[in-house]
């Protein structure tokens, strides 16, 4: 049996109206489409997150274990006991390696051999996101240089990229290396760059950055965009310095150096 | 047939080991996977419910948590709304595992079964289990 001209084209119509009633169809679609989500009610808010660091603060050497350790600790940060292979999130360097082109033969002998504390910049125009070849690296709408670890091929261009040594390379498995892993956050694997991320966890909760929130007033963080921010503040009111500046990456962390205070 | 003794001896070896796995396989019963739900947990929740339906975290889980990862560090949004209208803060470890605490039981069991090997727990922490 042979259709004629006219069944066909009924058939034909027919078939096409299927195909488009399938796909407005909610049964056909695929149902996570219309997910619905939301940001946090508490979460802080800013245009452009920057932290400042007032060095005059940190005194003992207490002071710069708690603020480091307060970071390591909450991050799953492990710690393989071995330079080479270090992963380190925030961490201490002298004047001179901090603030290299800046250093000269007669500054204060309490500040050449002084640690400075040292972490990702998460800067204006972040080179490593520049070069990240699976956007895993990314520049947040609020300033935040942030890692989707999901993405991270560990090609570590980023690394090369950075001009502040701020991001490290898991290059053993991490997890043997945790002391007491922090069930509410994930680890790393092997294979993946990480760095700070200005805890953008803790920040979608409504607080502060661990190590801020630790450091007893020595590192203020805030809203750079908000001329009433607290950061705002003590930067109109102090002499700051950022690392590198010359190289255009517009750091957003700040130190306040001091004078004669630092001695002692 | 030229040299027919060795192409019926190849073929005979050719079928013996495309065919290994299946007469290696005879008679052996593959155990259905039996995912568990009854974690200390779950059996605490007077309304026990999970994000979505039961039907629907079967087939799309993988979707779901697909989306919740990207959702969470890519927007910033950590919160999601069931189609029920309910909220839930979108995480693997704070969420999902608070209540299916038995990693073993409960995800490990489908995905050896259908022999899928999802990288979540390379870096997320697995809740700690009882041995039992």
């Amino acid at each position: 049996m042979s259709i004629n001209r006219r069944e066909f084209l009924k058939f034909a119509g027919l078939t096409i109206a299927g195909v488009g009633l399938s796909a407005t169809n909610p049964f056909f679609r695929n149902s996570t489409e219309a997910i619905q989500v939301s940001p946090m009610p508490e979460a802080l808010k800013a245009k452009r997150w920057a932290m400042v660091i007032d060095i005059r603060k940190f005194k003992t050497e207490d002071d710069y274990k708690r603020v480091i350790e307060a970071c390591h600790s909450i991050h799953n940060v492990p710690n393989f006991g071995n330079p080479k292979d270090e992963i380190k999130w925030i961490w201490t360097e002298d004047y001179e390696h901090a603030f290299p082109g800046q250093e000269n033969p007669y500054l204060p002998e309490s500040l050449k051999h002084k640690p400075f504390i040292l972490l990702c910049n998460h800067c204006e125009n972040p080179p490593c996101v520049r070069v990240c070849p699976t956007k895993a690296t990314f520049k947040r709408p609020d300033g935040i240089v942030m890692q989707d670890m999901h993405r991270c091929i560990g090609c570590r261009f980023c690394m090369a990229a950075c001009p502040y040594g701020a991001r490290s390379f898991n290059y053993r498995n991490p997890r043997p290396f945790i002391k007491e892993p922090n069930p509410e956050y994930p680890s790393r694997m092997i294979g993946v760059v990480e760095k700070c991320t200005f805890c953008t966890e803790r920040l979608d909760k409504g607080l502060m950055p661990a190590c801020v929130e630790k450091s007893n007033g020595a590192m203020i963080f805030g809203d750079l965009s908000d001329p009433n921010s607290e950061v705002r503040k003590v930067l109109s009111q102090h002499y700051s310095i950022r690392r590198k500046q010359e190289l255009g990456t517009q750091p957003g962390v700040f130190y306040i150096i001091g004078g004669d205070e630092n001695a002692g | 047939m030229y040299d027919g003794g060795k192409i019926i001896f190849g073929i005979i070896i050719f079928l013996a080991i495309v065919t290994f796995p299946f007469y290696s396989n005879i008679g052996k019963a593959v155990t259905k996977p039996d995912p568990k739900l009854d974690t200390p947990e779950i059996k605490k929740l007077t309304e026990k419910k999970c994000v979505e339906s039961k039907e629907f975290m079967r087939a799309e889980h993988m979707k779901l948590l697909n989306q919740w990862r990207d959702s969470v560090v890519r927007e910033r949004n950590r919160i999601y709304t069931s189609s029920e209208g309910r909220l839930y803060q979108m995480s693997l470890q704070n969420t999902c595992m608070k209540c299916h605490s038995n990693k073993k039981k409960f995800c490990d069991e489908c995905h050896k079964y259908a022999d899928v090997n999802p990288y979540c727990w390379d870096c997320h922490l697995q809740p700690k289990e009882s041995e039992s």
